[in-house]
């Protein structure tokens, strides 16, 4: 019984939060309060970020621009983990590969270029194996795990990503799964530093509205965007990720701006908890400590990364491998020349305004990280036409 | 890369290990390492191999009758929009207590 019931909420939940009439009375609400924002605000149009790229992908695949009045603009944000990886550690996992070390990888970090510029050397762990390099793409690290287990080789998993992802990360070290052959390059980030950076960026032009990252909030709860609303007065929505939740995330942006009293509201409460998961915290914390960590393009910023602890030395690759580990000394600006994913990445620059989008970078062959990842915004727009193709398509549908 | 799949759990194995559903009939072993108190029919959400949390159903189907009353009612509560909007909001009080 409980699976039958179980499947058919899950079908109900998606039929309803992509339903078109409940799509066309929000946006109908959001034309209406749009103009009266902009007057009290006072800034047009009204910047909403949203944070994370499985929002990206929902807004630009749904057309959502589209439905927006010219008063509101919605900005993606510095939601894609594989977009912000440092050059230097797709460098060293190509070493390693080329090096004969197994190296697994999840699909979303495999064309991440490196250092190394178009025809001048190997850029990516897609062409390290095109070179002979042993590399590996695995849906889950678990799977990683069954292959060095069965083969005994030499391996090391790249382990990308945000909160979301880094209890996959935690939980097998710290529960002892990891084969001795098995070690982990960890280059997870942490969303509220980079939001704060973000924020920082924009203070000329500042954001009014932030929908806040669904599933990186399943781990670290709602209460981890308080900050927001507490220190920049910014309102916050965590929301899902049917079209509908993200409208009405809009809306209730709007509504608080108008308002004039910015809160934090959880819409996403079918899987978001206030406080978060708290032993995928638990198990983080035990596994990693936050440390200053680089963002690619982007620079150090203060305890934004996850390394392994001193007790956990025994899996982490940097260490058994001799690597060096990143300084800010060293840090150089690691984004290929004019490429402008930095500044897409923090959401000053749309994918469309950088001249090589669609020219020299598409997603068959990628030249900076946000055209790689599926979530990366320049991806996600060549995909789905993000630059006014969706616009278009509505206004000659009349929709708009 | 946070993309979150709604699966429903079918065995809970006690290495950690969690079989799930994803709606397709197929299983596939999950790590449950992350998550506390799992039984089986629970719907959980899995990211990357690991289920990172439970999809609540009485908050699922809250969303969803709130969103089907509302329609059925648009005519005659077209301006009351604001009152669903404060439903979803509720948490706030949540989390001025918090």
């Amino acid at each position: 019984m409980a699976s039958t019931r179980g499947a058919e909420l899950l079908k109900l939940l998606e039929d309803r939060l992509r339903r078109d009439e409940y799509a066309r009375l929000l946006v109908r609400k959001i034309h209406e309060l749009a103009p009266k924002v902009v007057e009290k605000v006072g800034q047009e149009p009204i910047k909403i970020m949203d944070f994370c790229g499985t929002h990206e992908y929902t807004v630009t695949h749904f057309g959502i621009r589209s439905l927006m009045p010219p008063e509101v603009e919605i900005v993606a944000g510095p939601g894609c983990p594989v977009c912000i990886t440092p050059a230097y550690y797709v460098d060293v996992m190509i070493k390693l590969a080329l090096d004969g070390i197994r190296v697994y990888t999840y699909g979303d970090a495999y064309k991440l270029p490196g250092s190394a510029r178009r025809g001048e050397g190997i850029r990516s762990l897609e062409e390290a194996r095109a070179a002979g390099g042993d590399v590996v793409v695995v849906y889950s690290i678990l799977d990683a795990i069954k292959m060095a287990r069965r083969d005994g080789k030499p391996s090391v998993f790249f382990a990308v990503g945000f909160e979301t992802t880094a209890p996959a990360t935690a939980s097998p070290v710290v529960s002892g799964m990891l084969p001795p052959n098995l070690k982990i390059l960890n280059v997870h980030r942490l969303t509220p530093p980079i939001m704060r950076y973000t924020f920082e960026t924009h203070k000329q032009n500042p954001i009014r509205g932030v929908i806040a990252p669904g599933h990186v909030s399943t781990i670290v709860g709602a209460k981890a965007w308080r900050f927001v609303v507490e220190e920049y007065g910014i309102p916050t929505v965590v929301a899902g990720f049917e079209p509908i939740d993200i409208l009405i995330a809009i809306y209730t942006i709007l509504r608080q701006l108008l308002e004039g009293k910015p809160r934090l509201v959880n819409e996403y409460r079918r899987v978001v908890t206030w406080e978060g998961n708290k032993r995928a915290q638990r198990v983080i914390k035990e596994c990693c400590e936050e440390v200053d960590a680089a963002w690619r393009g982007i620079g150090f910023v203060p305890k934004s990364g996850l390394a392994f602890r001193d007790k956990y030395r025994s899996v982490d690759a940097m260490h058994e491998y001799g690597i060096k580990e990143l300084t800010p000394e060293e840090w150089r600006y690691d984004l290929p020349p004019g490429c402008r994913c930095a500044e897409v990445t923090l959401g000053i620059a749309k994918p469309t305004d950088c001249p090589l989008f669609m020219k020299v970078c598409t997603p068959g062959t990628p030249y900076g990280p946000c055209m790689v990842s599926s979530e990366g915004a320049c991806a996600v727009w060549a995909r789905f036409g993000g630059g006014g193709l969706a616009e278009e398509i509505a206004k000659s549908l009349g929709i708009v | 890369m946070c993309l979150g799949i709604p699966a429903e759990v079918k065995e809970v194995r006690p290495d950690g290990i969690a079989v799930v559903d994803f709606g397709d009939g197929v299983l596939r072993e999950v790590d449950a390492g992350a998550i506390e108190d799992l039984k089986p029919g629970d719907l959980v959400i899995v990211h990357a191999g690991v289920i990172i949390e439970k999809l609540k159903p009485e908050e699922a189907e809250r969303i969803v009758k709130t969103l089907e009353d509302f329609i059925n009612e648009l005519e005659k509560r077209a301006e009351e929009f604001e009152d669903l909007l404060k439903l979803i909001e509720e948490e706030e009080g949540e989390a001025a207590g918090a």
